[in-house]
């Protein structure tokens, strides 16, 4: 008998990391021919709905929940496809090519669960929570602009937009910690909301930087500012702390690692969603991959120019950009261990609030000048 | 009322954590009582794995009582094996020949390597970072197969007898070991990259759960938590058993006495182990691996008392016998045991979160608490 041979190699890592890239490559090839077909004869259709204002955000509110759903379950598949990659093992393989099949089965799995509601929960409160934190989510990515001409609605104040909605989130996470009436899941809520609101300020503040130097909230024209040169490179004094204070505080509003407490697994098990079982445990599941994936569009809208990129269109440039960001989050996730409360409430506003004043105030000097 | 009172008081919340609970470590129940984060006191509650094994040990003959010792400490069951054996050996007056007190050594400390890499994974989930765990139990795969190897088992090795060990070293045994050993020392000052030197694992376990030197012995701590108190206390340099006294190795000992000095002990351990299995290889002697014992044992009445260092801490047998069959009592003095019983003190007024890092730290393993 020998010692087994393990699927760690090297490699075998390298074989997956260059399989990966092949993938990738692939589906950017494809995506890039898209404007090849021949769109126009969608014209008079999309003439038709322009003269429907009704059936417009119909349309475009029916696009946009679809992406997300869709994209979710890509993400979720690359979250542990991802994880594997880190950990020396192999991921979701057995459903579809690569285990790409997995969360749609998981989610089936989930939606035909019975829906268990605890005997002494808040019942209404129980029930509305999932969606209290999905909607706020779901709204954000109304102002998020995929390309100039791929956004639900160019608002006028998207930025202030976004800050004023997605700080909802809150309310959901405090709902299910409170209606599900255990109290794992109370720690759990209660932590949440003073994380998310703590760290929003210096989110904000980072955001706020943004938009005085752009001198515009509009999402859209944010990104036609940095037609020429991404924010973060033509302003990299003050962009490049801004960028990783935002980076920050959207793993601490996002609830991952170092900033799951809420989620605690080791202390508070699940923390807010420990009473949730299927189909309103899928909705946070979504909730959080969405959120996930705005966070990291709206970073790339901020700071790495949107969808600007050579060659390819737009909207591939931008989930491209995205999907990096979002794979730079995982790994800081699957590498780093978890704060405790006071250092996260600490870290919050004895360092990363000063640093954003001090980072706003010499972009309000740039912006100035 | 008029609203002026500005003291807020809460009522205060009483929590479960465990039997099941993902981070107790088997089937301890801890029940803490809270002030929001704050924990106010801790009452651990045990028992739920109780199976009377010091009673039945009783109703067997001494050799029979081996399979019982590898669901003590079921991390370390060679340990167990080693520490019965002796009691039975100390009580009937045998001696083991010196290659099997060799192998008995050099499996002990593969088995305290293995342990004590359970250890860094499961802390290292405690803390939040998974990765670690699956690197641990990673390399802790290839110590167990390693062992099964030699003992043909995996966890529950029921293989150190009274009189010696049943077999010898398995052909290329050597080599699997020096090669399993080479990939390990690599993978460890891995996981010391990504975990010690890391600043959120350390604002998480330094200064956190301090028993002072004098604490530690007064509880009556063992192993690494007293070590990590700047003890230098370890069985198997103050009262060498087997043939630890002919092999050089260093007791790692940290002053600190929180988490990060226990972590770091049981991490320096895993290396001083190697470095016995290495001596190991290389001093022992060709010769016999088993005393000739009696078909049917009946050793003289007496009692006797053996002292080992199991990787958590000094694991003793009590052991009388009245010249029957069976022994008359045997009692085993488990460290865990008297790790958790410290608890309730080094709880109090801690954090949730530290809850976890410091009954992690101590590293109980409850088959062994409970018995």
């Amino acid at each position: 008998m020998s010692v087994r041979v393990y699927t760690s190699s090297k490699s075998y890592r390298a074989g997956q990391f260059f399989g990966g890239l092949i993938v990738a490559l692939i589906v950017i090839a494809i995506a890039s021919l898209l404007p090849l077909l021949p769109w126009y004869k969608l014209n008079p259709v999309l003439d038709f709905i322009g003269m429907h204002p009704w059936l417009n955000a119909f349309l475009k509110a029916f696009v946009v929940v679809n992406f997300v759903a869709l994209h979710v379950l890509f993400l979720i598949w690359l979250e542990r496809k991802f994880a594997g990659w880190m950990q020396a093992r192999l991921g979701p393989k057995h459903v579809g090519w690569q285990g790409l099949g997995q969360t749609l089965a998981d989610a089936i799995k989930l939606f035909l669960k019975e829906d268990i509601v605890p005997a002494k929960a808040d019942r209404q409160l129980f029930a509305i929570a999932p969606f209290l934190s999905f909607m706020p989510t779901l709204l954000t990515f109304m102002v998020l602009p995929f390309s100039a001409a791929w956004i639900a609605y160019d608002y006028d104040l998207g930025a202030l937009f976004v800050v004023a909605v997605s700080t909802n989130v809150a309310l959901g996470v405090l709902a299910a910690g409170w209606g599900a009436n255990n109290k794992y899941s109370i720690l759990g809520g209660a932590r949440a909301v003073a994380q998310l609101l703590s760290y929003e300020i210096p989110m904000v503040m980072m955001i706020l930087a943004v938009v005085t130097l752009s001198d515009t909230m509009s999402m859209k024209q944010i990104v036609l500012r940095q037609a020429h040169l991404w924010n973060i490179v033509a302003y990299w004094p003050v962009m490049i702390p801004a960028f990783l204070i935002f980076l920050t505080c959207a793993l601490a509003e996002l609830n991952r690692t170092p900033f799951d407490l809420p989620e605690a697994e080791s202390e508070l098990v699940s923390g807010f969603h420990t009473e949730y079982s299927g189909m309103r445990f899928a909705f946070f599941y979504l909730a959080e991959f969405a959120n996930n994936f705005f966070s990291a569009g709206f970073a790339v809208t901020l700071f790495f120019g949107g969808w600007y990129g050579p060659i390819l269109p737009p909207v591939v440039w931008f989930t491209l950009k995205t999907l990096i960001l979002i794979c730079v989050m995982m790994w800081i996730r699957w590498t780093l261990p978890r704060l405790r409360i006071d250092q996260v409430m600490g870290f919050c506003w004895k360092v990363l609030v000063p640093i954003s004043l001090v980072v706003y105030c010499i972009t309000a000097l740039i912006a100035l000048k | 009322m008029p609203l002026t009172s500005t003291e807020i008081s809460s009522p205060g919340m009483t929590i479960n954590m465990g039997p099941q609970h993902p981070s107790t470590h088997g089937v301890l129940r801890l029940l803490v009582e809270l002030d929001g984060e704050v924990v106010h006191s801790c009452r651990p509650v045990i028992g739920y794995l109780h199976r009377g094994l010091e009673k039945m040990f009783e109703a067997r003959p001494y050799r029979q009582c081996i399979p019982f010792t590898d669901r003590l400490d079921y991390l370390a069951a060679l340990n167990n094996n080693l520490a019965i054996s002796q009691a039975v050996e100390r009580v009937g007056n045998i001696t083991v020949p010196e290659r099997a007190q060799y192998i008995r050594v050099m499996l002990c400390e593969m088995n305290r390597i293995a342990s004590h890499l359970v250890f860094l994974g499961t802390y290292a989930t405690d803390i939040g970072a998974t990765t670690v765990f699956l690197y641990a139990f990673r390399d802790r795969e290839k110590m167990l197969d390693l062992l099964e190897m030699m003992t043909g088992a995996r966890l529950t090795y029921n293989w150190i007898r009274p009189g010696g060990v049943p077999t010898d070293l398995p052909e290329g045994f050597e080599k699997a070991v020096r090669s399993v050993f080479e990939e390990l020392k690599v993978t460890l000052d891995e996981n010391n990259r990504l975990l010690t030197g890391n600043r959120i694992f350390r604002v998480r376990t330094e200064g956190i759960g301090v028993i002072s030197k004098e604490q530690a012995i007064a509880w009556g701590s063992t192993g690494p938590v007293i070590r990590g108190s700047g003890v230098p206390y370890d069985i198997r340099k103050i009262a060498p058993y087997e043939v630890y006294d002919r092999l050089d190795f260093d007791v790692p000992v940290f002053d600190q006495g929180d988490c990060m000095a226990r972590y770091l002990v049981r991490i320096e351990e895993i290396r001083q182990s190697m470095r016995i299995v290495e001596q190991c290889f290389k001093d022992m002697p060709d010769g016999e691996i088993m005393t000739k014992m009696p078909k049917i044992f009946r050793p003289p009445a007496g009692e006797a008392y053996s002292r080992t260092e199991s990787p958590r801490g000094e694991l003793s047998f009590f052991m009388v016998s009245d010249g029957s069959l069976n022994p008359v009592r045997v009692h085993v003095r488990a460290p865990s045991f008297i790790h958790l019983s410290m608890l309730p003190d080094l709880l109090k007024g801690v954090k949730v979160a530290d809850v976890i890092a410091i009954l992690g730290s101590l590293d109980t393993v409850l088959g062994e608490v409970d018995r």
